[in-house]
């Protein structure tokens, strides 16, 4: 009946156009990767209306597209949650965080709090949130990779995951911070057109009129679709998970990174302003696409293929598109992987060298040579890295994965660096504690949680009752931060948040 | 303390900032803990095809939207004006200018 699991030569065909295109961009980009200005930052030299693309590429990962898609085509109105709780972290990291961090900071969200606050011990305890949220994100998303490659080509799983790492390597390695930017762009628009057109075909059926196809699911499979229903049974975790899709956004050590590509502060609130209106757009499709799914292919047919109904939107394609349009979505699908994989690379590249081998270690001596081989090196470490952890972790469940990282980025770094923009009294102590005790109490409270201990262990209760960890460990972040600088407080780090007050408004002033 | 001074553009702007950030997380989370406490007032069907759920659901992203929308609008007129102010003012009064370390072109 349907086609997937089998090679498709189409799919085969689009998704060796979207590597040779985007190859090509990483030749043209390691022209110009010369310093490390470049490498991290595209040479500061994305307009606001590419950065916006940009962080809805990297944003709109395999979770949003095929995950969200997959939710709301089995359970209805609970995979909304979702959609919405990813969209509202936008405006968040807008108001807060956009301007602040680009006139703080060069080429990490570590730089801001480094600015102001002791350098060493500040950036040891950021290294580690910012290492913990991007080993989980990619493990999610390499595991999904493996999954998608292995359902829509027909590749093994293993052969998938080292394709993927390898691909992704070229760009970061040869293109730095220009490739990657650039095949985001590719992706997002080729993600955005994609999802629109299949929308669109849905709706074609219904009149286009988004009500007809909503009554319809509602007819097929009764009025509860339309509902909140058993995904979020407990009222305390709703709020928790409510709590980390927010809040977790603004702590993406691969987000918070693209606000150094462009040229100035203004340039960085502009290419929100983008990048929200795109991702709002983007989940509103999520609603078509879950429910045209759902109406169109049917909930058996869909978890019959993937339990987990990650092959709805794939499916769907294929339903109303033929298997061309299946071969499109899909090698759309595996763009939107890779994209996301090589951010992330970036980003753990950025915080190995520059964080921690140049900052740390070297006390800022080493030349821009040095810099760059450092941060090379820790791309390939990490390439290595990630093809093993997709391998060793093939068959977990993947949203739970990109759940956790966003638990553990609104733990481990959204609290320190919000304070650290707004709070005169934070101290070195307190931001190292509340950087420490957030990533550990994110990831022992899911390790203890129901997600772990009964799904994954067969343990038949959790000592910790919540499935989200966000309540309990981002509140202890924000308490042990406020707390501990209190009690210990530190007059010269005050004096020096009045010395960058200037700064944070109206960034490096040259002088002309 | 003239309106251009630092603290009057500090504190305009965080007064905005949390302002909108508040608005946000009310509208959110007032979203949230219908979901979480009173499913069946969500379930009620508005129109046909329509819940209050989803209604409200989308009502979050175009609220999300306008926000924004607002705080570029305050950003771009009020906020730039005054930090047009406040470059010009800080180098009539001599203060140090800092260096840019590494900035790029």
């Amino acid at each position: 009946m349907t086609s997937l699991g089998e090679p498709n030569a189409l799919a085969i065909t689009f998704f060796i156009l979207f590597i040779a295109s985007s190859l090509g961009i990483t030749i043209w980009a390691s022209r110009k990767t010369t310093t490390t200005d470049h490498f991290y930052a595209a040479g500061r030299s994305v307009t606001a209306l590419q950065n916006g693309l940009a962080l809805a590429g990297d944003y709109m990962s395999a979770a949003s597209f095929l995950g969200i898609a997959g939710l709301v085509a089995v359970s209805g109105f609970d995979g909304l949650i979702y959609s919405i709780g990813w969209l509202v972290g936008w405006p968040v990291v807008m108001f807060l965080i956009a301007e602040p961090l680009r006139n703080l900071g060069r080429y990490t969200f570590a730089d801001v709090l480094a600015a102001r606050l002791r350098q060493t011990p500040i950036r040891i305890a950021a290294s580690i949130g910012a290492l913990a949220v991007i080993t989980f994100y990619l493990i999610a998303q390499m595991v999904g990779a493996g999954n998608l490659i292995r359902l829509l080509f027909g590749l093994p799983y293993e052969a998938a995951v080292v394709i993927v790492g390898a691909v992704m390597l070229a760009y970061v390695l040869f293109g730095g911070m220009l490739a990657t930017t650039w095949v985001q762009i590719v992706k997002a628009v080729l993600l955005l057109g994609g999802a629109t057109l299949l929308a669109g075909l849905v709706l074609a059926r219904f009149s286009f009129n988004p009500l007809a196809l909503f009554a319809e699911a509602s007819d097929m499979y009764g009025a509860e679709v339309l509902s909140p229903g058993r995904l979020v049974t407990d009222p305390i975790d709703a709020v928790s998970l409510g709590l980390a899709l927010m809040l977790g956004t603004a702590g993406l050590p691969h987000i918070l990174m693209r606000f150094y590509t462009v040229r100035d502060a203004k340039t960085a609130r502009t290419s929100v302003g983008y990048a929200t209106a795109f991702i709002g757009f983007f989940y509103l499709l999520t609603f078509v696409l879950g429910f045209g799914a759902m109406v169109i292919i049917g909930r058996e047919a869909i978890t019959a293929v993937d339990a987990g109904g990650n092959m709805a939107a794939p499916l769907l394609a294929e339903g109303v598109g033929g298997t061309p349009f299946l071969g499109f979505i899909s090698a759309v699908a595996f763009a939107t992987i890779l994209a996301v994989v090589a951010g992330l690379t970036l980003s753990g590249a950025a915080t190995l060298s520059h964080d921690l081998w140049v900052s740390v270690f070297r006390g800022d001596k080493a030349d821009q040579r040095e810099q760059l081989v450092v941060a090379r090196s820790a791309t390939v470490l990490l390439a290595i890295v990630s093809i093993l952890l997709g391998i060793t972790f093939k068959g977990q469940n993947v949203a739970y994965m990109v759940g956790l990282a966003f638990a553990i980025a609104a733990s481990a770094n959204f609290p320190a660096l919000v304070l650290s923009i707004f709070w005169r009294g934070l101290t070195t102590r307190g931001a190292q504690f509340s950087m420490i005790s957030g990533t550990v109490s994110a990831l022992v409270l899911i390790f203890l949680s129901p997600t772990i201990q009964v799904d994954v262990l067969g343990n038949a209760d959790a000592w910790f009752p919540l499935r989200n960890p966000g309540i309990v460990s981002i509140s202890l972040s924000f308490a042990v931060a406020i707390g501990v600088s209190l009690m210990w407080p530190a007059a010269s780090e005050a004096k020096r948040f009045d010395e960058l007050e200037r700064q944070l408004h109206l960034g490096v002033e040259h002088v002309d | 303390m003239s309106s251009h001074s630092l603290e009057a553009v500090s504190a305009a702007r965080w007064r905005v900032a949390l302002s909108l950030t508040v608005a946000m997380m009310a509208v959110y989370f007032g979203f949230v803990l219908l979901v979480a406490f009173n499913k069946p007032l969500l379930g009620t069907v508005v129109a046909r095809g329509l819940s209050l759920g989803m209604l409200l659901g989308a009502l979050v992203i175009l609220v999300a939207w306008a926000l924004t929308w607002i705080y570029i609008r305050w950003a771009n007129t009020h906020y730039d004006a005054s930090l047009r102010g406040l470059r010009s003012t800080g180098r009539a009064q001599g203060e140090p200018v800092r260096h840019a370390q590494g900035e790029g072109r």
